[in-house]
């Protein structure tokens, strides 16, 4: 360590290396920040995706194991044993996989090398929704009524229920990615939502604790990005507005949301900052909030102590290449920008190529025939794919994020809607005609829409 | 005779019915999972079942899952 404080920032990279435990394009965002900033870059992968452009890409690949997430990607001694092999100095965990697992933050800070992340301590403490939600209560951030101790059987969820009011929604206290989520209106939904929750968390997150929430019908999902500099500050880079969602995961996002008044805006900001503050928050970091349009008021929903996927949209509008940051952060260094004074200009879409159909939306591996990626001023691909490679059903689906810029909302749909024309995909189904029919919606043009937006579309 | 296939490259999460059982239109025979998504496979008709795949065997798209006589 001690060379790292000698080091003159001004000539010498972050880091001298990087290992990012992770894949697809998120794996490859990475990886552009890190060589643009002189770091030379280490690429971890599985059997399934040897042939992907992050691997090809990265200036040294190590194989990790079989294309199961378990035997590769979630296997933390390999992981570890990957950066000791090729002497990375640093690892940079993604989003998703290790990204959110305080035993790995804290393993790469025991091996002695840079943890791209938040402190563990961070991690533990919004991970646990339960905990979250009172430790947010506790900072004077505005939660939904809910349960404030996990909710253990049936008879439990329906007394709470009755306390909070339905209808309520019922979730994985260590939960994500909207597994497990469901809304329940009256008992017997309730009962039945407990039990898919209940195995759903038991299975994926290995956990059974349940919590639940007071459910706003009609809200809006509206998160603000957060930087923990280096110096213990916090600062809140803007809002997102994350609404398009099927399934309860995102499939298009904006910002700044058509759904937040400046007023709104400044306090979930102010929010956003105190819930960084009551961790010790280090680094980039997600708050997401439930936006009451009606009310004009919004509740915290959850932390996510990671990159967010949808992080393009914010570098867009503000300048700041978030990534880039994470890693100075990570070195100790001061930012590459001036954090004092943020400025956000103009509106930018995030559109989610998935490989899935555009009418059910469900999953679509295959190998990919014809890739063209739209081209253009402000316009931008962050694509794990290529024409040539395959996609496994090992991993999630996203193939590409789209994503544009306007100086005004119009402008930024108008472009959004020429680059989904121009992006070509063969071999595999994707949902991009999809975004042609939500684009062209009179409630998405309108901005007034809320997390049902497709299911109106739809019906 | 009613045949199951596989829409989808997937893994057989969980197979809920057993060999043999009487199943009913609209049943769930299998679950299947892709891309980190659940996806129910359903019996089109009723009748006895006759199950072509196991838990945690791969599919490929087109695969016969299950028959329903």
């Amino acid at each position: 360590m001690a060379a790292r404080i000698a080091r003159d920032t001004s000539v010498l990279p972050v880091f001298e290396s990087l290992l990012i435990a992770n894949r697809g394009e998120i794996a490859r965002r990475v990886l552009r920040s890190a060589t643009a900033l002189g770091v030379r870059t280490v690429a971890v992968y599985s059997e399934a995706d040897e042939a992907l452009p992050f691997v090809r890409e990265a200036d040294e690949g190590i194989l990790l194991g079989p294309a199961a997430p378990a035997e590769s990607y979630l296997d933390i001694a390999k992981v570890l044993e990957a950066a000791k092999r090729s002497g990375a100095e640093a690892i940079h965990p993604g989003y998703g996989f290790l990204a959110e697992n305080a035993e790995f933050a804290q393993s790469v800070i025991d091996a002695g090398l840079g943890w791209v992340g938040p402190p563990p301590a961070a991690i533990t403490a919004m991970g646990d929704k339960i905990n979250a939600r009172n430790l947010m209560a506790d900072a004077g951030v505005p939660v939904a009524a809910g349960t404030s101790q996990p909710v253990q059987d049936v008879a439990a969820a329906v007394a709470a229920a009755t306390d909070i009011g339905y209808p309520v929604m019922v979730k994985a206290a260590a939960g994500g990615g909207g597994i497990g989520m469901g809304v329940a209106n009256d008992e017997a939904e309730l009962r039945s939502a407990f039990e898919t929750a209940r195995s759903r968390a038991e299975r994926f997150f290995a956990s059974p604790s349940i919590l639940l929430e007071r459910y706003i019908s009609g809200a809006r999902h509206v998160e603000v990005q957060v930087l923990g500099l280096a110096n213990g500050r916090i600062v809140a880079l803007g809002e997102r507005d994350c609404s398009v969602q099927r399934r309860h995961q995102k499939v298009a996002e904006e910002t700044p949301s058509p759904g937040v008044s400046e007023e709104l805006r400044k306090r979930m900001l102010t929010g956003a900052v105190l819930a960084g503050e009551a961790v010790g928050y280090r680094n980039a970091g997600t708050v997401e909030c439930l936006v009451d349009p009606i009310a004009g008021d919004y509740v915290f929903l959850e932390m996510n102590t990671r990159l967010q996927v949808e992080h393009p949209i914010t570098e867009m509008v503000t300048g700041i290449d978030i990534v880039a940051e994470q890693l100075r952060i990570a070195a100790g260094d001061e930012p590459g920008v001036d954090m004092t004074a943020i400025r956000s200009e103009g509106h930018a879409i995030e559109l989610r190529v998935y490989a899935e159909d555009a009418k059910r939306f469900l999953p679509s591996p295959g190998h990919i025939t014809v890739w063209e990626e739209p081209k253009g001023d402000h316009v931008r691909v962050d694509a794990g794919y290529a024409a040539g490679t395959t996609i496994t059903p090992y991993y999630d689906p996203l193939l590409a994020k789209l994503c544009v810029w306007g100086p005004d909302r119009e402008e930024a749909i108008s472009r959004a809607r020429e680059a989904v024309k121009a992006f070509r995909i063969e071999g595999p189904k994707t949902n991009l005609s999809f975004f042609t029919e939500l684009l062209d919606s009179a409630e998405f043009t309108s901005g007034d829409y809320d997390t049902a937006i497709i299911e109106r579309i739809r019906s | 005779m009613a045949e199951v296939r596989a829409e989808m490259v997937a893994n057989v999460w969980k197979v809920v019915v057993a060999q043999g059982d009487q199943v009913a239109d609209g049943d769930t025979l299998v679950i299947l999972e892709s891309m980190k998504m659940e996806i129910p496979v359903l019996a089109e008709g009723s009748g006895t079942v006759d199950l072509k795949v196991e838990e945690g065997q791969v599919v490929q798209e087109g695969d016969l899952i299950a028959t329903v006589e």
